[in-house]
């Protein structure tokens, strides 16, 4: 209680403001910057960040800052895409498991084993070789990793519900399963599940850039940051920025994406 | 009181927590004497600050708490500034703490024996080969068979009267002056709690350890405590004598207190009367008398292949008169609960018959098994767990009548606002949620909830067991005032005896499954048949004097004897 | 002993099922390796030519046959052939292991001494505001990409403080770079359950009772809360491996370094299917192995569980 009021004020503002304005970002881009994130000025490369520049420019006299405001739509809707995979698809099987119990249980826990079993990074690009290359088929991939999260945490949360005195009192005060499972148990479990979304939201970010820096996300000259950061990567010695900027954007929004999770999963 | 000096003395003791807005005071100005030898009993409900106050004397106040001023003297020196280091020559040493919950304070991952030696080894009595001698010793005194055995065990492998009395060994390890007894046995059995206070009173005699036992149950203080420190709201509100105490509260909130405690010789047994139907033979005789019989339950629970099922309910029969109370009473393990969703259908027997007003009601399936449930209602020990936490007090309240069809929203609703001003609670309670409410204003939604489908049977399975005793004396009276206007049944299941002897008319005491006796209540109070039912009785707390003096049984001072109605039980 | 006989049955069909998900994935459906490489104009083979090679590798028969043919011999340790090397991929993982084994293996050890160091400090430091930012050091670390922390580190230990040679590193001065990128994202979690589980086991009315025998904090967290505390860290050994393989793709890529991880990163790019597979499937095998000898070994450390486990 007392870590509580004491954590949420000041952190969780910072949090939500920083999610507040990439989603800025990936929605009116143009507000943040006048410059064009794809074409550069070659006589202005490799610039150090500066009033005019604020996170400098790259090989080609490309703003950096205008190719990160521009990146996040990628960044964002990708996450946004893998969190919808994984919340459907896993909380659908978790609760199916969960509410009917015996060999449905069963044959979905053994599945969600399979795909604990196999490592997120691997099972995406297991994904990724059977779609294709790109954002969304990268999305799609990571969303598929984390099914497995979703499907065990609510079936756990659900049968956690089932077992509490209130659903036995509302058998006893004559409800029939339908009614108990979406009156009770379904508002009751889902609470959790929405902070593990948060907190996927943070992880999809960082593996949807993981693969962007691999290459298999979205193709140059897309801004998306992990491909961002694979450019810069070539001038380490020399424009430091180049990758250290845009890694810290995502440090700040992952961050902020648990900060955020982390409170929406402690209120009720 | 006395002229000797004080082993402990608490003067002015201030406590706080620190919060985000500040210091949050929770004891306030109290003071108070232990004479060396005595036993002191600290009382008071949940919140009242008395185990703050106790911990305090410790020096182990939860984080963010500390004393705010006032002085902690032991034999004289004041430890209440003292720092940890320095305290810790004093912990175990020279007072030793007996905690509440017997099964989490033993660490569960090493044997008995080893955490027994660590207290000598803490404060460097002895070598290895001294210290395990002792330790062995020290299990014998407090009543383990066995010590040696007992030592390489784990705390699971005991129960939880066994692992009490490794605690208590482990307090009493080095002969401090003083121990702290923490609720030392709320989470035990009547009869083992009493074996449990003995063996504490036993071992102070033996070494003239000074006790302060902090309690909430009168019971308990008013049968081992020389004086009784009273607490409400972080301050002391009387203190005294025992005698004094009981004899002469001088304070609203004792009387009260002593008025509530159901344990207590002054409060005795009440005997609510029957309704009048009951007790004219002839109307009596022109219908079924009996809401619910139940005959020869029996529920038998796997534990594996190979082995021999385990009887929870065996040969269990009863029967519960129209509009009286019966109850069913026993220990932990004995069956009673399982009896109980056995009578609400939430589980099947494997034998017997339940039949409600005259219609068997054993094999129900389907509709039939949801009009049953119009008819009975279970109330839950735990107000928190049984209202969902999402739901408005309103939408809890009317949840039977939405799933039973019965009105349309509007009426409802105002049989919801009807139904919360009939348990006593406040009109804007409907649109609150259960976490807005103290778990007292919870139990009255969970009966309102259960009163919504106008049922004939109410099953209370522990109902008032979680409350603190002024709120669960309000609770009794309510249910009382229900039962009397509604010519409402209730099955009441319980471990406290002496609420079973304020609220029923009629009792069956089980143990492991069976019904050792069962009869009109106050036959059974007055004049147990059973060995069971006496050690169960003997074993209630109750004041010292009264129960020296007073008859064998279990006393009962003059209540107009009351109509037999279990005689047809009995 | 039934229950090692029930979880070692389980962990079988585990592994069966990502085999045969992973061979429908990969294998049964078109996008096929041997197309890519062999039918692109430039390379000027006959139709029948890739029919020979398709039936050399095994391609050429129905996909049943292909998934008894690839199951038998993955029971036996033959995992089929590399499209894009021709060569026994149990090769090629040979040659690739021993590097990440190297890496893996240091990188769990520093991560898991970084964890505790994190857990226990960041109860014991004094000062206030030193334990709240220890506290709050692993959700910093488990949301710094990889990737992106390995290039942080070359920049600035090799070219800023010029403390790590870029070129002509030793094997030993070549490893403390992607160790460290490896092991802090991968303590970040253990850190977190750790520090969670020792203010939870703190706050047990046992350790009360062992403060009022008069044990300082110190003897107290050392002897009374750290086992307790560790027990449920252990639990997810098995998924810390899974970060581990994740973890060494990334880094072994950054880092240029040979191994499985790079190996995994190649088999995508060229569409390798066999490769891999291969991975995926031992992948599977460490964390289900990984994970029995867990639930093993469990009640070894938890004297709760012992008769449990015998019983069931």
């Amino acid at each position: 209680m007392r870590r509580r009021l004491r954590g949420i004020r000041p952190g969780l503002v910072v949090a939500w403001t920083v999610i507040a304005v990439v989603i800025a970002w990936a929605i009116v881009p143009w507000l943040f910057t006048g410059q064009d994130p794809l074409a550069g000025v070659p006589a202005e490369k490799l610039q150090a960040p500066s009033g005019a520049h604020l996170f400098g420019t790259d090989a080609i006299g490309r703003d950096l800052f205008t190719r990160v405001v521009h990146g996040a739509v990628h960044s964002l809707s990708g996450a946004f895409v893998a969190v919808t995979v994984g919340l459907v698809g896993g909380t659908l099987l978790g609760v199916l498991a969960g509410s009917l119990g015996g060999a449905v249980d069963a044959v979905v826990m053994r599945l969600v084993d399979v795909l604990l079993a196999i490592p997120g990074l691997l099972l995406a690009l297991s994904i990724i070789i059977l779609l294709g290359f790109g954002t969304v088929n990268a999305a799609i991939a990571v969303g598929v990793g984390s099914v497995a999260a979703f499907a065990r945490l609510s079936r756990s949360e659900v049968v956690r519900v089932r077992q509490a005195d209130y659903v036995e009192a509302a058998f006893g005060s004559g409800a029939r399963l339908h009614a108990v499972l979406f009156r009770h148990v379904l508002p009751n479990s889902l609470t959790a599940v929405v902070g593990l979304a948060a907190l996927q939201f943070g992880t999809a970010i960082l593996a949807i850039s993981t693969l962007g820096f691999l290459g298999y996300g979205a193709p140059p000259p897309t801004p998306e940051w992990g491909l961002l950061i694979a450019e810069g990567r070539n001038y380490v010695a020399t424009s430091w920025w180049l990758t250290v900027l845009p890694g810290l954007v995502v440090v700040a929004v992952v961050l902020s994406a648990n900060r955020i999770s982390h409170a929406l999963g402690r209120t009720r | 009181m006395t002229a000797t000096a004080p082993l402990l003395s608490i003067e002015h003791l201030d406590v706080g927590y620190r919060t985000r807005d500040g210091v949050r005071p929770v004891v306030h100005d109290v003071s108070l004497d232990v004479q060396p030898g005595e036993v002191v009993a600290l009382v008071g409900e949940s919140g009242s600050g008395k185990t703050t106050t106790s911990s305090a004397v410790l020096g182990l106040l939860p984080e963010g708490g500390r004393a705010l001023g006032g002085a902690i003297r032991l034999s004289g020196t004041d430890i209440a500034g003292w720092s940890d280091r320095r305290l810790e020559s004093v912990r175990g040493a020279r007072i030793g703490y007996i905690p509440q919950d017997p099964v989490s304070s033993l660490n569960p991952v090493r044997p008995i024996g080893v955490q027994l030696a660590e207290t000598f080894r803490i404060h460097g009595r002895g070598d290895r080969r001294s210290i395990r001698g002792r330790v062995l010793e020290l299990l014998e005194r407090v009543g383990l068979d066995d010590p040696a055995l007992r030592a390489k065990q784990y705390p699971h492998e005991l129960s939880g009267g066994m692992r009490q009395r490794v605690l208590i060994a482990n307090a009493v390890a080095l002969s401090p002056e003083l121990v702290i007894a923490d609720e030392p046995t709320s989470a035990l059995d009547v009869t083992v709690q009493r074996r449990i206070l003995d063996l504490i009173d036993e071992l102070r005699r033996e070494h003239g350890t000074a006790v302060l036992l902090v309690t909430h149950d009168l019971g308990v203080a008013a049968e081992r405590a020389e004086r009784i420190v009273v607490m409400q709201h972080g301050r002391i509100v009387e203190q005294g004598a025992t005698e004094a105490v009981l004899d002469a509260p001088g304070e609203s909130y004792t009387r009260r207190l002593l008025a509530d405690a159901p344990g207590l010789a002054e409060h005795a047994f009440r005997h609510p009367r029957p309704p009048l139907f009951l007790r004219d033979p002839g109307v009596a005789a022109a219908e079924n008398p009996f809401v619910l019989e139940a005959s020869g339950l029996v529920k038998e629970f796997s534990l594996g292949r190979r082995r021999p099922a385990f009887r929870a309910v065996d040969d269990v029969s009863f029967q519960v008169l129209r509009g009286t109370t019966h109850a069913i009473v026993g220990e932990s393990g004995s069956g009673k609960t399982t009896t109980a969703r056995i009578i609400a259908r939430f589980a099947a027997p494997d034998a017997g018959a339940v039949s409600l007003g005259g219609a068997d009601a054993t094999a129900l399936a389907g509709s039939a098994k949801r009009e049953f449930r119009r008819r009975v209602q279970l109330v839950y020990q735990n107000p928190f767990a049984s209202l969902d936490p999402r739901q408005t007090v309103a939408e809890i309240i009317s949840e039977p009548l939405r799933n039973f069809g019965v009105g349309d929203r509007a009426t409802r609703a105002a049989t919801a606002r009807r139904l919360i001003d009939r348990v006593a609670l406040p009109a804007d309670v409907a649109g609150r949620r259960p976490a807005e409410l103290s778990g007292g204003q919870r139990q009255r939604v969970a009966i309102a909830r259960a009163l919504a489908p106008e049922p004939e049977l109410v099953i209370l399975d522990e109902a008032v067991s979680a409350l603190d005793v002024t709120v669960q004396a309000r609770i009794l009276e309510l249910l009382e005032q229900l039962q009397d206007e509604l010519g409402l049944s209730y099955l009441f299941i319980s471990h406290d005896l002496a609420v079973v002897a304020r609220i029923s008319h009629s009792v069956s005491v089980m143990r492991r499954g069976r019904i050792v006796e069962q009869g009109a209540t106050e036959q059974v109070f007055r004049a147990p048949q059973h060995a069971y039912t006496r050690e169960l009785l003997d074993a209630v707390p109750r004041r010292a004097a009264v129960a020296a003096v007073a008859t064998p049984a279990p006393s009962a001072p003059a209540v107009p004897p009351a109509v037999p109605t279990g005689k047809a039980l009995a | 002993m039934p229950y090692l006989a029930r979880r070692t049955g389980q962990a079988l069909i585990v592994l069966a099922i990502a085999f045969t998900a992973t061979f429908v994935l990969l294998q049964a459906l078109p996008g096929d390796a041997i197309l890519i490489k062999f039918e692109s104009p430039e390379l000027g083979l006959s139709p029948e030519q890739i029919a020979d090679i398709r039936a050399s590798y095994g391609a050429d028969v129905p996909a049943w046959q292909q998934f008894l043919h690839t199951i038998s011999g993955f029971v036996v340790g033959d995992f089929g052939y590399s499209v894009q090397y021709g060569t026994p991929v149990h090769e090629l993982i040979g040659t690739a292991l021993p590097e990440t084994l190297v890496l893996a293996g240091l990188g769990f050890v520093v991560a898991v001494v970084l964890a505790v160091a994190l857990a226990f400090l960041s109860t014991l430091a004094p000062f206030g505001w030193l334990r709240q930012g220890l506290r709050a050091l692993p959700g910093v670390f488990v949301s710094v990409p990889v990737f992106w922390l390995g290039i942080v580190l070359i920049q600035v230990f090799s070219f800023q403080l010029r403390l790590v040679p870029v070129i002509g590193a030793d094997p030993v001065q070549g490893l403390i770079l992607p160790v460290l990128t490896l092991a802090v994202p991968i303590s970040a979690p253990l850190a977190q359950i750790l520090a969670r589980s020792i203010d939870e086991v703190q706050l047990s009315p046992f350790v009360a009772v062992v403060r009022a025998k008069g044990a300082s904090p110190a003897r107290v967290l050392w002897r009374d809360v750290a086992r307790n505390a560790t027990l449920p860290a252990i639990t997810i050994a098995g998924v810390l491996i899974g970060e581990l393989i994740g973890g060494a793709v990334v880094t072994e890529t950054v880092f240029g370094r040979a191994g499985i991880g790079r190996l995994t990163e190649q088999a995508v790019a060229n569409q390798d299917v066999a490769v891999l597979q291969a991975i995926v499937v031992l992948a599977a095998l460490v964390f289900v192995v990984v994970n029995l000898a867990v639930d093993l070994v469990y009640p070894v450390l938890d004297p709760r569980l012992k008769r449990k486990a015998v019983a069931a």
